[in-house]
This record gives structure tokens, C-alpha cells and sequence, in this order.
């Protein structure tokens, strides 16, 4: 089996997520080649042929032509797969190429089994198990699901491809805009005590609140409380939030999206209020309150108090 | 200017679901069902663009499924959207995302659509692929993981999300398909008013056969519950008693309390 993997770089750097895929081929007993539009000073480590398309040519973002090369490489590999990561590049580029290619394409591979490519559906609550009907397939990968054993090393044999001419107006590239900063120092906290959509309303954000200052902890959240404007920006939790790993973090109505827990996986104790004795947060807590967030934070307010 | 807007029927992700007996998908009975989160922003961000832009412009939802789609198509209805398309499909949970997508785009070629906005995912599978596939089947631009949107005759500007936190803005032009994140905008509840008045909104059922969905590429063989590896403690019952057991476990796993 023969593999291209489609890294990803950002300002000129390479993104770590590059690296997983290279260890999903691993574990797929995959032979790798690598394609990735990157500037020419910042090469992934990696043992084993480079297509390497330039940034300063290019554009950093422009997934048609990112595509079309991504397709020339597939072809001169004689790729089986082609493997992304499941992220917003990814979801840009993966299915031009599997278009082109015609190939069908698997999202959010977890696991490989058997010739079967593993995903979560139902928010974590089910697995589904897909088979392409297609000579080529292509798939993109959960962020973290892959993560190498050792760090990456190596230094690739680069052959360069240049970008096919871009359409007139089809994506114009204007600027990147970078996260506010906000002052909160959430990555630094010892405890953080972070609400979700399970507190129902805005009122009861103060719940949370009391009880992350019981804890002598900070306030987190989950980004549907955030986008609602609950929560400031900062505080929020999870792959386009703050990655964050406190001795202690609560997650008060939280379901556990696979977006959060990447946020918060690496906090030395876990502790869910969730009334959904399912909900995939209780995968990684250690323990779970199963019980209204609304009647145990005023309980535990009061003990805490005492 | 006429917009189209695709919205998928998910289930209440809060279910205990069991799998069905064909082993590739859940059991329906006794599941409650609902708009797919980012099929709200879709519908919200073409309503207010249809609010700006005058009486000229069209609003059609389009949701393929079994006949309870209905019910989120009319959702959309007394959001603002001014006509409704159920492609009536029991079957649906069986395809593919370049089935769907294809379907899709049968019913929009040659209906001169400028703008199709859609979620970036549904939230049971979560695919993100079917915008991409419907923007390659109808020849029309691509935008995805949009955060904010703005249309100036026939340019459109976005903000798209990348990673942790970092955002870039992107132009193209019409006719393109825009898929929506979390956040784009602030979904507006239906008042009973436009309940009411979305009742009288057409509806139109097209039987999926009438598209030609083509084949598979991709085949759930088998559909498993989560592997439960989390060696997690639950605690329930009376909340005192629940919180006294929390607040022991947090004191001696943390020394904190
Ligand atoms: C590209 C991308 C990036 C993302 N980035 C992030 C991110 O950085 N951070 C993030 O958080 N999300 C992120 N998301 C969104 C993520 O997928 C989920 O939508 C989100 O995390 C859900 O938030 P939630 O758990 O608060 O809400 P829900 O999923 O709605 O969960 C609410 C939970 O509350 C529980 N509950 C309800 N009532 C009660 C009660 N009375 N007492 C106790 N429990 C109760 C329910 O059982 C449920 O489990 C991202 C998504 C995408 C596509």
C-alpha cells in the first residue's frame, strides 16, 4: 500500500499535526511519500520523498491549487490513500482531491482495522466502521488520535512542484487575523472550572463562576457559551480555544466534544456535572456528578463554604 | 438574488442511543430530533442577507430525508426562508456525502442560485464534506469554516477559521457555497407569528429518485458503540451525598480543598 500524506504549515512553520499522519501510515504498514506547500527554510523532519510546493509561490491558503498539486503528487506516487488531517485545511483540500482522484473519502479516521477505517459519530457515542467502494481512498484524521511515539526526525529527499496558474478571483487570500489577546492567564491556572451549554442560561454562569472562586481557581468554558457571549473570548477551552492542563478541571455541563477534551486531556484530575451518563466527557473524567449542575454547585458551594 | 439553503435533521445528541437492526446506524424509536447546529447559522446568515437585500431576492431551505424533515424545513420557514424543498429520501441515512451532495446539486443546477450556504458538518456525522462536493458539482466557488460573511454585489468577503484561535479573510465571487461555524452570527428564535405565517410558505416533495444520487464511494459496514476505556468514577443519587463525595475525591486526588 502506498500513501501521500498531505502536510500542513502555517507561516512558514510546520504544523505538528503533519506528524501524525505520517504515524497513521506507520500503523497502517503504509509505505509514505509527503506533499506540503511550505516555505523552502522550515522542512518537516521526515524520512523519505518530499513534494515540496513554495509558499512565497503559491499562497499559504489556496485550496484549489494546493489541490491540484496535492493530485499531481498522488499521481506520480501511484497513491492508495491519500491522508489529511481532519481540520479546516483539510476539510478544505480533501475532497477536490478525492474528486479528482475519484476517490471516496472517510473523515475523522480514529483507527484502522481490517480494512476498516474507524470514525466517531453521535458526538463520541457510536463508531462507525466504513469501507470504500473505490480503487483510492482518501481520509482525513482526528487531531491527536495519531500521535507520534517519538518525536519526528529526518530529513526528506525534496522534489519541488510548481503551482499550476490560479483562477481569476476564485480565493484571493487578503490577511490573517490572530486571536485577541485577552489577559487571561487560563493556561497558568491551577484550577479551572469551565461551563457549557449545560448551564441552560446566561444567569447561571455565576454558578460556575462562585464555584471556580470557591476553588480559588478560574473561569473556562466551552465555545457555544462563548459564542453566545456568556463567557469572555479568552476562557474558552478546546482546539480553537486555550489548551489548558490544571491540577483540578471541572467541566459543568459539558459534553465533551472531541474539539474540547483536546483542550483539556492533559488536566491531572477531571470532573464532569453532566446529567447524561453517556456523555463522552465521562470518557476522560474521573469521576462524573451525575446529577443537575443547578442543585450540586449550590451544594457544593455550601460545603466548601464550611 | 436567489439563495439557497441546505439543512440536515440530526438527533438530540443528549439520546441513549441503541443500534439498529440493520447494525449500521441507531434505532429511531423514542429519538427526538432537531436542526443540525450549523445548519442554524446557515439559515440565520441568509435570512438577514435576504433582510438586506431587498424584495427581489428568494429564499429556498432544502432538507433531504424521511418525511420528519418536514419539521426542520418549517423551522426554517418561520426563521425566513420563503419556500421550503423536502427531497423525500427514507433511505438517506444510507448515503454518502457525494450522494447527498449530488442529489443536491440536481435539484440547484440551472436554478440560478448566487449564494448556497450550508453548515460546515452535521453534527451525528460529521463528515464536512457534502458543501465542498455541491460547490464541485455545481462548478460554483468555495468557502468553508466561515465566522463572518459579507456579500457586495456578487464579491463576497469572509473571516474563516483556522487553527487555535487564528482566523484569515478570504474573497471570492458568486456563485459560491459557503459553509458556516459554530459562531457566525446569533440564530434568531421563530416568533409564533412566523410560526404561523410559515404554514402557509410552499413546500414542495421531490421523491430522492427523481435526483440520482449515483453510487457509494464509502460503505458504513458496521456501526459499534464507543469503546468505553475511561476507568471514570460515577457518583449519583442525593445530591448532599453527591457532593460530599466530591468534594472527599477532589481533597485527596488533589489536596486542593
Ligand atoms: C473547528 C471546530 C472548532 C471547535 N473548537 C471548540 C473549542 O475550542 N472548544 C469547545 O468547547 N468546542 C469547540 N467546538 C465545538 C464542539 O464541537 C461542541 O459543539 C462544543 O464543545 C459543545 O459544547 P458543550 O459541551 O458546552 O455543549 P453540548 O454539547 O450541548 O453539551 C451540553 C452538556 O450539558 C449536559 N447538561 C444539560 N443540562 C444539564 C444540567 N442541568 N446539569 C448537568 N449537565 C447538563 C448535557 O448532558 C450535555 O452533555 C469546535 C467545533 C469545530 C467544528
Amino acid at each position: 500500500m502506498k500513501a501521500l500524506l498531505i502536510g500542513e504549515s502555517r507561516k512558514g512553520k510546520t504544523l505538528g499535526s503533519t506528524y501524525e499522519l505520517a504515524e497513521f501510515a506507520k500503523r497502517m504498514e503504509a509505505q509514505s511519500a509527503m506533499f506540503i506547500v511550505d516555505a523552502e527554510e522550515d522542512l518537516p523532519k521526515y524520512e523519505g520523498k518530499l513534494y515540496l510546493a513554495s509558499a512565497a509561490d503559491c499562497g499559504e491558503l489556496n485550496p484549489p491549487v494546493h489541490a491540484a498539486m496535492a493530485v499531481e503528487a498522488a499521481d506520480k506516487e501511484n497513491a492508495d490513500i491519500v491522508i489529511l488531517s481532519h481540520s479546516p485545511y483539510g476539510w478544505d483540500l480533501a475532497p477536490l482531491i478525492a474528486r479528482a482522484l475519484g476517490a471516496g473519502q472517510v473523515s475523522e479516521v480514529v483507527e484502522y482495522q481490517e480494512g476498516a477505517f474507524i470514525t466517531p459519530a453521535l458526538n463520541g457515542k457510536m463508531r462507525l466502521f466504513y469501507k470504500p467502494s473505490t480503487a483510492r481512498v482518501v481520509v482525513t484524521v482526528q487531531s491527536g488520535a495519531f500521535a507520534p511515539a517519538a518525536p519526528p526526525s529526518g530529513a526528506p529527499t525534496v522534489e519541488k512542484i510548481a503551482a499550476p496558474a490560479a483562477g481569476d478571483g476564485v480565493y484571493e487570500f487578503v490577511e490573517f487575523e490572530e486571536p485577541e489577546e485577552t489577559g487571561v492567564a487560563l493556561g497558568k491556572a491551577k484550577v479551572v472550572v469551565s461551563a457549557g451549554r449545560g448551564v441552560g442560561k446566561v444567569e447561571n454562569i455565576e454558578l460556575v463562576k462562585k464555584l471556580a472562586e470557591a476553588l480559588d481557581g478560574e473561569l473556562g468554558a466551552s465555545r457555544p457559551v462563548v459564542d453566545a457571549g456568556w463567557v469572555e473570548n479568552g476562557r474558552q477551552v478546546g482546539t480553537s480555544g486555550k489548551t489548558v492542563a490544571p491540577k483540578l478541571y471541572v467541566a459543568c455541563g459539558i459534553s465533551g466534544a472531541a474539539q474540547h477534551i483536546a483542550g483539556m486531556k492533559g488536566s491531572e484530575f477531571i470532573v464532569a456535572i453532566n446529567t447524561d451518563p453517556e456523555a463522552p466527557i465521562t470518557e476522560v473524567a474521573h469521576v462524573t456528578a451525575q446529577v443537575d449542575l443547578k442543585q450540586l454547585i449550590p451544594a457544593l458551594l455550601e460545603k466548601l463554604k464550611g | 438574488m436567489k439563495i439557497l439553503v441546505c439543512v440536515k435533521q440530526v438527533p438530540d445528541l443528549e439520546t441513549r442511543f441503541k443500534i439498529n437492526e440493520a447494525g449500521d446506524w441507531f434505532d429511531e424509536a423514542d429519538v427526538a430530533f432537531r436542526m443540525n447546529e450549523y445548519d442554524e447559522f446557515a439559515v440565520e446568515e441568509a435570512v438577514a442577507l435576504k433582510g438586506k437585500s431587498g424584495a427581489d431576492s428568494d429564499l429556498t431551505v432544502l432538507s433531504i430525508g424521511p418525511d420528519r424533515v418536514k419539521e426542520t424545513i418549517k423551522k426554517a420557514l418561520a426563521m425566513g426562508a420563503d419556500r421550503g424543498v423536502h427531497i423525500q429520501d427514507g433511505e438517506a441515512h444510507r448515503k454518502g456525502p457525494a450522494q447527498i451532495a449530488a442529489m443536491i446539486a440536481a435539484f440547484a443546477r440551472d436554478k440560478e442560485f448566487e449564494l448556497v450556504f450550508m453548515g460546515l458538518q452535521s453534527q451525528d456525522r460529521g463528515s464536512a464534506q457534502v458543501g465542498p462536493l455541491v460547490a464541485l458539482d455545481l462548478g460554483f466557488n468555495l468557502l468553508t469554516t466561515v465566522v463572518g460573511f459579507e456579500y457586495d454585489a456578487g464579491q463576497v468577503t469572509v473571516r474563516r477559521e483556522l487553527e487555535g484561535g487564528l482566523k484569515a479573510q478570504v474573497k471570492t465571487k458568486a456563485p459560491v457555497v459557503i459553509t458556516c461555524q459554530l459562531g457566525l452570527n446569533k440564530p434568531r428564535y421563530p416568533t409564533l407569528p412566523n410560526i404561523m405565517k410559515a404554514k402557509k410558505k410552499e413546500l414542495l416533495t421531490i421523491p430522492a429518485e427523481e435526483l440520482g444520487a449515483g453510487d457509494a464511494l464509502t460503505n458504513i459496514v458496521k456501526a459499534a458503540p464507543p469503546e468505553r476505556k475511561g476507568a471514570g468514577v460515577a457518583l449519583t443519587g442525593d445530591v448532599a451525598d453527591v457532593a460530599d463525595k466530591l468534594i472527599s475525591m477532589i481533597r485527596e486526588k488533589t489536596g486542593l480543598v
